[in-house]
């Protein structure tokens, strides 16, 4: 208790003045980085009012055999092929265009850069980098065929009816 | 005698009045014509003192001024349409119908928007090839540069998030294909994506974030960056003049046949 002076520069060069910066700085960055944050989760959606990524595509039935049916509003294709069911994304890996199916010329392309790809995705030519993905299928209770399009899944994997 | 108009000019600017708004006061004097720059919150971010060559068209052929002139008519004609359109899903594309079609004077509003924004970033190039090709952008002039360089990346955002808002077709996909171009960014770019849209797809969400902005937070940073812009031409050292060019050799030209 006796001991406790204020010498002008103490240990470290730490007196009073020093100690405020410090102390006025390190709050600063204290809140500047809590805005930050702050600012990142409130331009992050919590709640988004989007469609659902799960969508019913009807009865098997409904889609003849060699055939590729494109839904627009959900962006995919149901294709009906020798091996069975399939559900490919009709987005295009290049910069999100939605592609068409040419059945003149058994491929599809997309009207926006011109990547062409074929019947099950493999890429033909780009500008797009990828193929486009295969996306889950399967059928439910009621025997209608069920797409998520959140999940993408390797190729060649068919749902048989 | 009646007294001639300007007489009652000179009047009215020695009243109380106008006085009290423009302290500079009145005359033709050296001191008091810098002194009206000087001292109004809009005109001394200029200079006070311009010489003539460098006001004479060749020297910058207005590109600057003419950029200017784009920006304000885009702000006044923005700011009209504004009063007619909703940035909602349902009746974005429906309002820009209205204003193409119902709305007095809605088709020339917007179509003087639309053709001054092409002008603007056409100008925008124009005006920084000029400073470019004349070596304008050179020292003391480099931080000025950049200011330039900032404002044509907020002038083509603003073109960007203008696209948009019709919320039609081309609108749709020009956007679409647009916001996939930030994914490419290396690691951080679905984020970004993310925080452009506000979802996954261009949505209402989206519609709301290029609406806000386009015509608050891209403006506003246009005006501030502008200010600075045309505040660093005086503390540079005034508009550029390259010894070498037409118009300096013609001022030099003339000074000598007015001395001899």
């Amino acid at each position: 208790m006796a001991e406790e002076k204020h010498p002008p520069d103490s240990a470290g060069g730490l007196n009073r003045r020093v100690f405020f910066v410090k102390l006025g700085l390190g709050s600063l960055s204290i809140a500047a980085a809590g805005t930050a944050v702050f600012a990142y989760q409130f331009l992050s959606p919590n709640v988004l009012y989007e469609p659902s990524p799960t969508i019913n595509a009807g009865k098997p039935g409904s889609y003849p055999l060699d055939s590729v049916t494109l839904d627009v509003n959900s962006g995919i294709y149901i294709v009906h092929s020798k091996e069975g069911f399939f559900s490919l994304s009709a987005v295009c890996t290049h910069l999100g265009c939605l592609t068409a199916w040419k059945p003149d010329l058994g491929i599809i392309a997309c009207p926006c850069h011109g990547s062409k790809f074929q019947q099950n995705g493999q890429k033909i030519e780009g500008p797009a980098p990828k193929p486009l993905p295969w996306k889950r299928m399967w059928v439910n209770d009621d025997g209608d065929l069920m797409v998520d399009r959140s999940t993408d899944i390797g190729p060649m994997q068919f749902v048989r009816v | 005698m009646a007294k001639r108009v300007i007489q009652y000019f000179d009047d009215l600017r020695d009243t109380r009045l106008w006085r009290s708004i423009f302290r500079s006061g009145t005359g033709s004097s050296t001191l008091h014509r810098a002194l009206a720059i000087q001292q109004n919150v809009f005109l001394h971010l200029f200079s006070t003192k311009v010489r003539r060559r460098m006001l004479s068209f060749s020297a910058t052929w207005y590109l600057g001024t003419l950029t200017l002139g784009t920006f304000l008519i885009l702000v006044i004609t923005g700011i009209l349409l504004m009063l007619y359109y909703h940035p909602s899903v349902p009746q974005a594309y429906a309002d820009t119908k209205d204003l193409q079609f119902v709305v007095s004077s809605g088709l020339f509003l917007r179509n003087l928007h639309r053709w001054s924004a092409h002008a603007m970033v056409f100008l925008v190039f124009a005006h920084m090839f000029k400073v470019f090709y004349r070596g304008a952008y050179r020292p003391p002039r480099e931080f000025n540069w950049v200011i330039g360089v900032i404002l044509l990346l907020i002038t083509l955002l603003l073109s960007y998030t203008g696209y948009l808002l019709p919320w039609d077709q081309l609108a749709f996909w020009a956007i679409t294909v647009g916001s996939n171009i930030a994914s490419a960014v290396p690691l951080l770019g679905n984020k970004i994506h993310f925080l452009l849209l506000g979802g996954n797809s261009v949505n209402a969400n989206a519609l709301l974030r290029f609406y806000v902005l386009h015509c608050m937070i891209l403006p506003l940073m246009a005006i501030f960056l502008i200010a600075i812009h045309f505040w660093r031409i005086r503390k540079d050292g005034g508009l550029y003049a390259h010894p070498s060019e037409p118009a300096t050799l013609r001022a030099k030209a003339a000074a000598g046949q007015v001395a001899q």
